[in-house]
């Protein structure tokens, strides 16, 4: 196991020596201490490794993450897993805005609560909250699930696409062309992997699912603001 | 026919100038159809541009330059001011940033193949990065967009530059659009989307805000890729002075603003014509922004936005640009709007010159379509070809006035070169009416 301080060693060099970490390495176990909410703790991993953050982080922390399983004891800062393309993250506290925005790939675990814009342009990540998330969440979500096993904020899947949306509490609103769907059995099935996958205890049964109308999908005045 | 006046004259018919016909026929167009017109290009209507500014020369208190003998030097380097990997260009003329989807595949790889010929850069657009640009361009920014669509870590390491877009000055403060009819299987696929719908890219990035979150999308793009790209930030002319101010502070290599006449894919011609200000009025503004900031030539300035002659391109950097863009011109010397198609153009109810409906994927030329027959009209090698002369030429015609006015390097043309024809133009471009050592809010002197 390899022991990163970051406070003393600085970002720069965390980042490259993550970088530096070939698909077969034998470095496979990084712990990174005092991040002191730092910013882009962690950014464009490309290898099977696993890093444990001991603490909160800033912005972006494992931004555009690729294989690598990152795992926050802690809280973090906004934009976390952004533009994820493949790998795991999962937070231990809460994330702030933008959680996954982007995402491509990959499955972006949220242990606490998620703010605003959770999910924002997602396209193909899984991203799992166990407690709530907040307003605006999954806009323009494009593919992938979205798992809330709290209650949703206001304009949930406001102009969504083909992602798919999993709440448990309440939603206090529904964005543009986002509605509730009937969960058949395939839907119950994907959940329940998801459900597994984000370690979480929920029943499948208790959710609802939410998705596109589609009415936004080819230009018509009437459905223009 | 029945003269039932006895023979007295008659007025005339006269057109309004308010209600022009073209007015006219866009207001029975959207009364019959209930939806603004979108449409590709830049600004139709006539605004203050460099044709309105001309070069002195020289007299005996500036000695020229011989033509063809004497060096007068084109290249540039941009983003020396934190990147590990700056990009050195032979001439200050790069290729501005268009999607694929917008544009062919073959159309890229022509794009590709010109700008490396002619030893410039090419820009990726929405939609991501295509092998056909990627394999034939050997400097190629990467546009960092709101979308995000097809962003990878990998493509933003394959790239030379990154460009983060903030606007464009078709529509400054506007997202895109890509109509359905150009969703092909491959485009549908790069952008995760369903084939046959629009595609709306958003007008704001969806995880960074103002310009402190900026600074740190900054550090988390350059952590990723090494410190090794030029980081430029490219905003629409709304507010010259302090995006440039905004995007040095937020930590750009290159600040890359776009005029009002700027092309695009697919905008409401609302927006194109209403929104944003010409590039005569942004430069002066952008270079003194540097100036304040002590970082004029440090960080490098890019303009574009209705460049199409040397003379534009000399004009431009006598301002204080450090290089241009071009879009609309690239294409048109690719094949754009050529006559030769001129039966086509009349059967799309357009003519060649004014087509512009880029957003239907029907272009006669096979550049802006995703459609195979049309695409399979559009010679990559040569329109690589054809690009490579144009850029050529606007390089001679720019080296040609800068060793008139005495420069052995574009970049030491100056305001001092330049006269303005208008006063509209004098006043924008801080620049003397001809005949006069004064313009509009020229510092010491009354309006
Ligand atoms: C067909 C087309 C597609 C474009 N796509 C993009 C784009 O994806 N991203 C972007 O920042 N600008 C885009 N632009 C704007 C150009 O990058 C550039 O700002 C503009 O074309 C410069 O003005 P000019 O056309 O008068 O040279 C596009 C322009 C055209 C003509």
């Amino acid at each position: 196991m390899q022991t990163f301080d970051l406070e003393a060693q600085g970002l720069r060099e965390l980042n490259s020596s993550l970088h530096a970490q070939a698909s077969d390495t034998n470095q496979t176990h990084w712990e990174i201490v005092n991040p002191k909410g730092s910013h882009a703790i962690a950014v464009g991993l490309d290898a099977p490794i696993e890093v444990n953050v001991r603490g909160s982080t800033g912005y972006y922390c494992a931004g555009m993450n690729k294989q690598a399983t990152v795992h926050v004891h802690g809280s973090v800062g906004p934009g976390t897993a952004e533009n994820m393309m493949s790998g795991m993250v999962v937070v231990e506290g809460d994330a702030s805005q933008y959680a996954g925005a982007t995402g491509h790939g990959g499955t972006l675990v949220i242990k606490g609560n998620a703010s605003s814009r959770c999910g924002i342009s997602m396209k193909g990540i899984d991203i799992i909250v166990h407690g709530n998330i907040g307003h605006m969440s999954a806009f323009m979500a494009q593919s992938g699930n979205l798992v809330v096993c709290g209650d949703a904020g206001e304009a949930l899947g406001d102009s969504l696409y083909e992602a798919r949306l999993f709440v448990r509490g309440s939603v206090k609103s529904l964005g543009a062309d986002c509605i509730e769907k009937e969960m058949r059995p395939e839907h119950i099935a994907i959940l329940e992997e998801l459900l597994e996958r984000g370690g979480c205890d929920a029943k499948a049964s208790e959710f609802k699912r939410y998705g596109s109308a589609r009415k936004l999908y080819n230009f018509n005045i009437d459905n223009a603001y | 026919m029945k003269d039932d006046h006895n023979g007295a004259p008659r007025t005339v018919p006269i057109q309004s100038a308010t209600f022009s016909n073209p007015v006219n026929a866009e207001i029975r167009r959207a009364a019959a159809t209930g939806i603004y017109d979108i449409r590709g290009g830049g600004a139709k209507r006539k605004v203050p541009h460099f044709d309105d500014l001309l070069f002195l020369g020289a007299s005996i208190s500036r000695y020229p330059l011989e033509g063809y003998r004497e060096k007068c030097e084109t290249s540039v380097t941009l983003g020396s001011r934190f990147a590990k990997n700056p990009i050195q260009l032979d001439i200050p003329v790069t290729i501005a940033g268009m999607s694929f989807g917008a544009l062919s595949g073959p159309a890229k790889e022509a794009l590709g193949r010109g700008a490396t010929m002619a030893g410039t850069s090419t820009t990726t657009g929405d939609g991501g990065m295509t092998e056909e640009e990627r394999g034939h361009s050997n400097k190629l920014v990467y546009q960092y967009l709101p979308s995000r669509y097809g962003m990878n870590p990998d493509d933003l390491r394959r790239a030379d530059a990154i460009e983060i877009v903030v606007g464009q000055g078709a529509k400054p403060g506007g997202g895109g659009m890509l109509l359905g009819q150009k969703i092909s299987d491959r485009v549908a696929e790069m952008r995760n989307l369903p084939k046959g719908i629009d595609q709306r890219s958003a007008c704001r990035h969806p995880d960074w805000t103002g310009p402190d979150d900026l600074e740190i999308k900054i550090l988390e793009l350059r952590e990723i890729t090494n410190w090794e790209k030029p980081i430029y930030i490219k905003v629409g002319g709304a507010r010259p002075y302090f995006d440039t101010t905004l995007a040095v502070k937020a930590g750009a290599d290159v600040v890359v603003l776009d005029g009002m006449q700027g092309g695009t894919a697919a905008t409401q011609d609302v927006f194109i014509e209403h929104v944003g200000q010409p590039i005569l009025a942004c430069i002066r503004e952008a270079v003194r922004a540097l100036q304040d900031l002590d970082m004029h030539r440090e960080v490098q300035l890019v303009v574009s936005g209705g460049i199409r002659t040397g003379a534009d391109v000399a004009k431009a950097m006598a301002l204080g640009a450090d290089a241009v863009a071009i879009g609309t011109a690239a294409l048109i010397a690719l094949g754009d709007n050529d006559p030769k198609w001129e039966a086509e153009y009349n059967a799309l109810g357009t003519t060649a010159g004014a087509y512009d409906d880029w957003q239907e994927g029907r272009d006669p030329a096979g550049i802006t379509t995703q459609d195979p027959e049309l695409m399979a009209r559009f010679d990559p090698v040569e329109g690589g070809r054809r690009l490579n002369n144009y850029l050529k030429v606007l390089t001679l015609e720019a080296q040609t006035i800068a060793r008139a006015c005495g420069k052995n390097h574009l970049h030491n043309l100056e305001p001092e070169d330049l006269c303005a024809l208008t006063l509209e133009a004098a006043a924008m471009a801080k620049i003397p009416l001809a005949g006069t050592d004064w313009y509009p809010g020229k510092p010491g002197t009354s309006y």
